[in-house]
């Protein structure tokens, strides 16, 4: 098959790391070449962060470029509208409907945008929203709003349930494995 | 085979334990900085934060003197701090094998250049590794130790962020137990004078051009320098990222000369692969050293002309120069706001600088997270060099403009900052009898590389309890008789604090103490809040900077402060700010 390309996008500190993490692990298990591309590091916090995920038989670079993206997990709308352009055309953006303002927006030196969503619904598309936030308050904590996208998008990305379901009890800390799964099943009916 | 996704700084720490390594130094900078953390996770391997590059790199050269296989990590402007050390080791050679990984940083994530270490290793004639992914960083590592030892070298393994920062696909082995070797003392070999220096510097060209045999022959075979012929209408010679980039965006369209080892470089090699394709390019992120090699050699090739010197590459920047193929995608029609990172809520750099802030201060700045303060609304750095300038920097611009400047200058460095190299610029000021103010952002953790401990925190890299440096000791040490103590969250203490400290004609420490607000053993207050009736929507409070405070409109049609509780840990710094009490302590 050739190169899936799954773009991570949001503001630091909202966990995007551990989503791309799972995802690296589930698609290496399957037996895919597999690679995820991260920023690191505290300065990054409060900033625009994406992480990369390619999967395939043989995959040669670590980053997306602009029209590449088969998927984009959004965990902000205003990053959702910043990276839009790496959505290849027919791909999926899945979005949070939570938004963070930046800087510039807090001191009043610039606007956020409006609708954001919808304007980008309007483009032709193909969008999922979620109450990423929402539903992770559901699950029992703010902090697995990254595990309710990454139910959301497991939907198109047609690879068994119970695979993530595993790969999650695996990976996350052992008291979390509940709230986690939750989180997942929520993402994952929404 | 067991396999693992690692990131390729977990990979190299992986290859050093298989590679038997004993002894690891660095100091933190990103993005090298996993691959210490991940080594201090194997008991098999001695780890340390150290606390500069320098140190590092001395006591990994002396541990390969004294026969283990040694290691230290560092950022690329850290290998600037070594290069010292580095430029002689290469003399003088190795006992058991010594590899120094430097990280380069295309495109400028988090450093303040773009500098291109191939450089150091060309000009320090150290043999230099570049893998480009995780695999490699794992085997080359393991490969540099053979070398390290065979060629009697130390050897520089060359990152970028995008692959050390990249997950792939790792195949682990066992560790190779090679213990220590013996130590013989050998004036000639260790001990770097005049005369035995000239005798070393013939050794080190004779090293390198068996090295260049090497590329040429035994590193083909080895799978280090790879050739892979498709299509030759174009040929392209790339290492690293940029040979991913190349390849993800040529596919078979293309043939490659992969180089694993760029330096040196290859002869014979080159010529024989330049021989077999129609058109020649060089695909290199940074400086054009391997297309400059090429025309050395006398072979026509394409590089710089075409590629920039400026930023990271991707797949799309050698498919838009080579192909016609065009990216089709859609965007955003409106304008959207950048961004940039910001300070953290409960940052305790916040409070100092608001409290100086209205001083109308030059602010000598440093390198760490209260780097960022630099930016609006905050506003509070000058200048911003490199690891220590903010401190000798400082002295300078006081004896360039006088003892009444002076009175309204400070620097401002962090805890691990300060004691990388900001204690030598302390001792410059007390010696010359300066009459600068310095202060010590002491956050008890290196932050901004993700919280290292660090000589001044009392902790090891394993976490365990040790000896602190005690700065107010250090600073009298040096000669600075002014040495206080503020905390930042007291505003108005700060700024009392720093404005008695200037007022001196003499050389004054002031250290701003907090632990760094996302440490785990720091408690937080509740979520301040915001009394609607006091609030006068002035947005006076807006001026710290804080990313959990921002203004939202009421029922009633008025903006008032609007505090997000999520990211709010109570810190206060906005109460200071707002002269009409609406903002209080939560409850």
């Amino acid at each position: 098959m050739s190169v899936k390309n799954i773009l991570i996008v949001g503001v630091g500190g909202q966990g995007t790391l551990l989503a791309s993490k799972l995802m690296g692990k589930c698609f290496m298990n399957i037996g895919y070449d597999v690679k995820v591309s991260e920023v690191h590091g505290m300065s990054q916090r409060g900033g625009s962060v994406v992480t990369y995920v390619r999967y395939g038989e043989k995959v040669y670079s670590p980053v997306i470029e602009k029209g590449e993206a088969d998927i984009i997990i959004s965990f902000e709308q205003l990053e959702s509208a910043r990276w839009l352009p790496y959505l290849k055309k027919g791909g999926v953006l899945i979005s949070s409907t939570q938004k963070i303002d930046p800087m510039p927006v807090i001191m009043g030196k610039a606007e956020y945008p409006s609708d954001i969503l919808s304007k980008i619904r309007e483009k032709g598309v193909e969008l999922v929203s979620v109450d990423a936030l929402g539903l992770a308050l559901e699950a029992g904590t703010a902090k697995c709003a990254n595990i309710v996208l990454l139910g959301a998008a497991v939907r198109f990305l047609g690879i068994d349930k119970e695979m993530w379901v595993d790969i999650i009890k695996s990976t996350v800390p052992e008291k979390t494995i509940d709230v986690n799964l939750k989180a997942f099943e929520l993402g994952y009916m929404a | 085979m067991k396999k693992a996704l690692m990131l390729g700084n977990e990979a190299v720490a992986r290859g050093l334990w298989e590679a038997g390594v004993n002894v690891v130094s660095s100091y933190p900078g990103t993005p090298s900085t996993e691959i210490t953390e991940f080594v201090s996770k194997y008991d098999d391997i001695y780890s340390e934060w150290a606390p500069n590059e320098k140190v590092a790199f001395e006591v990994a050269f002396g541990a390969a003197t004294g026969g283990a296989r040694s290691f230290c990590a560092m950022k690329h402007v850290g290998l600037n701090v070594a290069a010292d050390p580095l430029y002689t080791a290469s003399y003088i050679g190795v006992n058991g094998g010594m590899v120094c990984a430097v990280a380069d940083d295309p495109g400028m994530h988090s450093s303040q250049n773009e500098q291109d270490s191939r450089h150091h290793a060309i000009a320090s004639k150290t043999p230099m590794l570049e893998p480009s992914d995780s695999a490699e960083c794992c085997t080359f590592a393991k490969i540099a130790y053979d070398l390290s030892e065979r060629f009697n070298t130390p050897m520089l393994l060359r990152l970028s962020t995008r692959v050390s920062h990249a997950r792939s696909i790792v195949e682990l082995n066992d560790r190779n137990e090679v213990g220590v070797k013996d130590y013989k003392k050998d004036v000639m070999k260790n001990v770097m004078m005049p005369a035995m220096a000239r005798g070393a510097h013939v050794r080190v060209e004779e090293k390198l051009r068996a090295m260049t045999d090497f590329a040429d022959t035994e590193a083909v075979e080895a799978g280090i320098n790879t050739v892979e012929y498709n299509d030759r209408k174009i040929g392209i010679i790339a290492a690293g990222t940029s040979y991913t980039y190349a390849r993800e965006a040529m596919g078979e369209t293309a043939s490659y000369l992969k180089l694993g080892m760029v330096n040196p470089l290859p002869v014979k090699l080159i010529k024989d692969f330049a021989a077999k394709v129609e058109k020649l390019y060089v695909i290199e992120e940074l400086d054009g050293i391997i297309e400059a090699h090429c025309i050395k050699l006398g072979v026509k090739v394409t590089g710089k002309d075409l590629f920039s010197l400026l930023g990271e590459y991707s797949q799309a920047t050698v498919r838009n120069t080579l192909t016609d193929e065009k990216a089709d995608f859609d965007a955003f029609d409106e304008e959207i706001p950048a961004r940039p990172p910001v300070l953290c809520a409960g940052c305790p750099h916040r409070g100092l600088y608001y409290a100086l802030k209205g001083m109308g201060l030059y602010v000598s700045g440093d390198i760490g997270c209260y780097t960022l303060g630099a930016q609006a609304p905050l506003s509070m750095m000058d200048s911003c060099v490199c690891m220590g300038a903010s401190v000798s920097g400082l002295h300078g611009f006081n004896l360039a403009r006088g003892k009444e400047q002076a009175k309204k200058s400070i620097a401002v460095i962090g805890d691990s900052t300060f004691i990388h190299s900001g204690i030598t610029g302390l001792i410059d000021i007390a010696y010359n009898k300066g009459i600068s103010t310095v202060i010590v952002l002491d956050n008890s953790i290196t932050g901004m590389t993700g919280h290292q401990n660090n000589p001044a925190n009392g902790l090891t890299i394993k976490g365990d309890p040790t000896v602190a440096v005690n700065l107010e000791a250090l600073a009298r040490a040096v000669g600075f008789s002014n040495v206080v103590v503020v905390d930042p969250f007291d505003i108005e203490g700060t700024k009392a604090a720093v404005k008695a400290q200037l007022e001196k004609e003499e050389p004054s420490l002031i250290i701003s103490r907090r632990p760094c607000a996302l440490l785990k053993t720091v408690k937080h207050e509740k979520p301040v809040t915001v009394n609607e009736d006091k609030c006068i929507g002035c947005k006076a409070c807006l001026n710290v900077g804080c990313p959990a405070l921002s203004f939202t409109k009421r029922e009633n049609g008025k903006a008032l402060a609007t505090i997000d509780v999520t990211q709010c840990v109570g810190c206060g710094v906005c109460a200071s700010a707002c002269r009409f009490g609406a903002i209080g302590k939560g409850e």
